[in-house]
């Protein structure tokens, strides 16, 4: 297990600001002010901090500033917290705070650059760390890259114990102790005489005082972190009185549904909402972007009514209109002036001896499609705008919203909230901006638009596409060279274009989890190819690294199977970076990998590093009359240290199974523009039957500690592809797999 | 028309056609039944109609007329869960959670009707209810503690 001592310490100052009738505790922001949220009248010049922990009259409240798509963020965060300030996770109040750029994302931008994560050296992490600061600058105030984790384990321990330390003084000050005389339990602090007094009674005197900074708990003396942790959402999500955005009721609320040009953007023609109109409990028919909304008093009757819109659509032009056209256009990118990025470049693959293998791999545009449809509730007064909405990145929305209502960003306020799901939607917020043009239109009345699962499911931004054209020698029994070309849409491209941002340099998502594969290969080359910008392309989990895994561990496969070495073991003979082997030796145990397995059966192995976690994975399948069926998935990962140990194996087999049930069976095709796939049944993933067993072993030797929402991912896809060549001798280079296979 | 949800009975103006899932969610306020697809695709909304599991968005209102609904809310409450959903607390099965209200309805339904099921009969009791998080090594095991508890 990495000490603490080992984990890099980030630079910051511990702080603590008076609010309305009590505290705030936090950290202050990176070298210089940025604007705090809850200390709006602060005065010009002065140092303002991140607040964590807010204590008042009314008791504390933690804030948990990084969404919570399922993940578990507000949980973890919470537990983070409570583990320095003693109060019960299962009961403090949390709020997810206003949008901001003090609740920036120092490692989101980090992990977005060129250095391989098993790189420590000096030029690593000098790059890494001059991200901080310009993911501030960028006002990232964003959850995802599986990075709540990482970017939390400090700061909010950090804050949870100057509060408790700063409680104390002002305890020991007000009844005349040593403050090393007093303890803290249950949310007050314990007075030598056994009284209690409660944080809330401290909070204004606390404030008073110069906040005092101690270092967090050491891992020993933990409550609750490192051990099996019960979620603070479990029994809410257990008897349905969990409530997500899409639940929200307000007073006098419009529920509203749109549906909009199915080519995703374009305009319209003609429409005739005559009927639409006469429908019981429509309130109104009005314009959007490329679209309509209905607006009723209930969600059904919104959503029938929009289905009775007769709308002729204009169509797009200046695009690839169909999945052919696309492929082609992937497929014309494999050229000088396309090349995007080369970071690996060992050798002379060119010159390589050996025998010669070549094939080419394709993996489809997929949605995200989680299972809570898109929504957002919006409501506009002159004086300013209310949002409540799920979203990962709650300064756009802000942002965007004001745009359209033509206020200060300051004058609109983002509730966050909680999202059934999300894989990388909820970085997007399209609805939200139609929710604000619908709710301008009726000032003064809250607006919950509900997108059908039709309407989200055929204007999502998706997975992008990809080709890889691959080849490599073998020689003596070896794998002698690897040369990998990939070509695909930019993600950053387009993700951060759609925010009005310049996305500048090469495109890592286009080649992570390949380049940067930490495999001695003596002959080596990894070439990206950015396809130009087609329809728009989002972050789904796990990113480049949920195609490029396929990609890369499918070649080195049958790099490996020409050569006749054990898939393991020339893995294992090709790996230089110590956590990845260790995680490759610890798959190959649990599994008790002894090669090929005979009568049927195949086991297939792969190995990724995404988002820093070296994870390996074994899939056991066997061939039945029925078709293949998944049998056993086993994983290992090395996340460098373990807060919870159930939710890690949750998002470690959830990554993997998601990672499966779409290599298996979607995809996302297009005619005349249009999306194909309009609901669940043409778009399956994993179901229960064909879920396979799962064990999972994580190990904690790495020196950072890592978040695990997508790393679990990468290897699936390629390990289920390489169980079933061991199985039945069939290569499967495209995805989905059941265009080529059944599936028991 | 009359209808009897979670225990209290409701006077309704609502269309004949109306989804249940809708009456419930947007009459009634009553949100623990989900809309995921509105096609008897995922399984979010499963309610139990006099103690069978039935998706909400595809039973219409007329239909359910004077029949008694329960939700996962009337299923068992915070304080006092049904055991298949303090199975599902024990076992930490909720990732996003918004499947889970059709999850346990579900599953809740399959073991009243039939207290041992088998692996294929859980797998085929469960496979028209969609997790996208893919929580379904949790679901197993909730099931299977489910029946212990209930069996001992």
């Amino acid at each position: 297990m990495a000490s603490v001592g080992k984990i890099a310490r980030r630079s910051f100052l511990i702080g603590s600001a008076a609010v309305a009738g009590g505290v705030a505790f936090g950290v202050y922001a990176w070298r210089k002010p940025v604007d705090n949220p809850l200390l709006a009248d602060l005065p010009e010049g002065a140092t303002t901090l991140n607040p964590y922990v807010m204590i008042d009259a009314d008791g504390v409240t933690l804030i948990t500033p990084r969404s919570d798509v399922g993940q578990g963020a507000v949980s973890i965060q919470t537990y983070l917290l409570a583990e320095e300030l003693d109060v019960d996770p299962q009961t403090v109040r949390t709020s997810f705070g206003p949008a901001s750029g003090a609740y920036y994302n120092g490692k989101v931008a980090a992990e977005g650059m060129p250095f391989a994560a098993w790189n420590d050296g000096l030029v690593s992490r000098v790059g890494r760390s001059a991200a901080g600061p310009a993911a501030k600058f960028l006002g990232l105030h964003i959850t995802g890259g599986s990075t709540t984790v990482p970017d939390m384990y400090d700061r909010l321990r950090a804050a949870g114990a100057t509060a408790r330390e700063t409680l104390k003084q002002a305890a020991a000050n007000r009844y005349a102790f040593v403050r090393a005389d007093l303890r803290t339990e249950g949310g007050a602090v314990i007075l030598p005489t056994g009284d209690a007094v409660p944080y809330a009674d401290l909070a204004q005197e606390a404030a008073a005082l110069d906040p005092i900074e101690v270092a967090p708990r050491a891992a020993e003396g933990w409550k609750w972190l490192g051990k099996n942790m019960r979620r603070t959402d479990m029994v809410a999500k257990s008897t349905g009185t969990f409530r997500y955005g899409g639940d929200l009721v307000l007073d006098d609320m419009i529920h509203a549904t749109v549906v909009t040009n199915p080519a995703m953007d374009g305009g319209v023609v003609s429409v005739d909402d005559a009927a639409a109109r006469a429908m019981r409990g429509v309130e109104d028919v009005v314009p959007i972007t490329d679209g309509f909304a209905v607006l009723a008093d209930n969600t059904w009757r919104a959503m029938a009514a929009a289905r009775a819109l007769a709308i002729e659509w204009d169509v797009p032009t200046g695009r690839p209109a169909d999945s052919d056209a696309m492929w082609e256009a992937h497929t014309a990118a494999f050229i000088d002036d396309a090349q995007d990025s080369r970071f690996a470049d060992d050798g002379d693959v060119d010159a390589a001896p050996g025998d010669l293998v070549t094939a080419e791999y394709r993996a489809p545009f997929l949605h995200h499609a989680p299972l809570e449809p898109a929504n957002a509730t919006v409501l506009y007064t002159e004086g300013g705008t209310q949002v409540w909405t799920a979203t990962q990145v709650p300064i756009f929305v802000r942002d965007a919203v004001a745009a359209i209502t033509g206020q200060d960003a300051d004058l609109v306020q983002v509730h966050n909230q909680p999202s059934g799901g999300s894989f990388g939607h909820r970085l997007d917020y399209l609805w939200v901006q139609q929710a604000a043009e619908i709710a301008v239109q009726v000032p003064g009345r809250p607006v919950r638009l509900t997108l059908s699962r039709e309407q989200d499911m055929t204007h999502g931004f998706l997975r992008p596409m990809a080709i890889a054209r691959g080849r490599g020698t073998v020689d003596d029994g070896q794998v002698r060279s690897l040369d990998l070309s990939i070509a695909a849409h930019s993600v950053t491209e387009s993700q951060i274009g759609r925010a009005g941002l310049p996305a500048v340099g090469p495109d890592v998502a286009i080649v992570a989890a390949a380049w940067d594969a930490p495999y001695a290969i003596p002959d080596r080359r990894i070439t990206g190819y950015r396809v130009p910008a087609g329809v728009g392309v989002s972050s789904w989990r796990s990113v480049g690294a949920s195609h490029n895994g396929f990609f890369i561990e499918s070649l080195l496969d049958e790099l490996i199977a020409e050569a006749g070495a054990d898939p393991v073991a020339e893995r294992l003979r090709l790996l230089h970076d110590d956590a990845s082997r260790g995680v490759l030796e610890a798959v190959a145990d649990m599994a008790s990998w002894n090669g090929p397995l005979g009568d049927g059966k195949g086991r297939g192995v792969a190995f990724t590093i995404a988002f820093g976690v070296p994870c390996a994975q074994i899939i056991e399948v066997s061939d039945t009359e029925a078709g293949i069926r998944l049998d056993k998935l086993w994983i290992a990962a090395d996340v460098g240290q373990v807060l919870d140990p159930v939710n890690l194996e949750s998002q470690l087999s959830g990554g993997a199974l998601f990672g499966l049930g779409h290599a298996m069976h979607a995809e996302v095709t297009f005619d005349n523009h249009r999306i194909q796939q309009t609901n669940y049944h043409e778009y399956e993933s994993m179901r229960l039957w064909q879920t396979p067993q799962v064990e999972v072993r994580t190990l904690e030797t790495l020196p950072t500690i890592r978040g695990a929402g997508e790393p679990g991912l990468p290897p699936a896809a390629p390990a289920l592809a390489n169980a079933i060549f061991a199985a039945t001798g069939t290569r499967l280079r495209d995805m989905p797999f059941a265009k080529s296979v059944r599936f028991a | 028309m009359k209808l009897t949800v979670d225990g209290t009975t409701h006077d309704l103006d609502v269309e004949p056609d109306m989804p249940l899932l809708w009456l419930l969610r947007d009459e009634l306020r009553i949100h623990g039944p989900k809309y995921g697809c509105g096609i008897d695709a995922c399984g979010a909304c499963t309610v139990h109609l006099d103690g069978l599991a039935v998706r909400s968005c595809q039973i219409t209102a007329q239909e359910v007329e004077g029949a008694e609904v329960t939700t996962i809310e009337g299923l068992g409450t915070p304080d006092a869960p049904h055991p298949v959903q303090q199975a599902w607390i024990d076992e930490q099965v909720a990732q996003c959670g918004y499947c889970q209200s059709g999850q346990v309805m579900q599953a809740a339904s399959l073991l009243a009707l039939n207290p041992a099921p088998t692996d294929a009969e859980i797998d085929a009791a469960m496979s028209g209810n969609l997790c996208r998080c893919a929580s379904y090594p949790r679901i197993r095991a909730a099931i299977r503690r489910a029946i212990q508890s209930e069996g001992a």
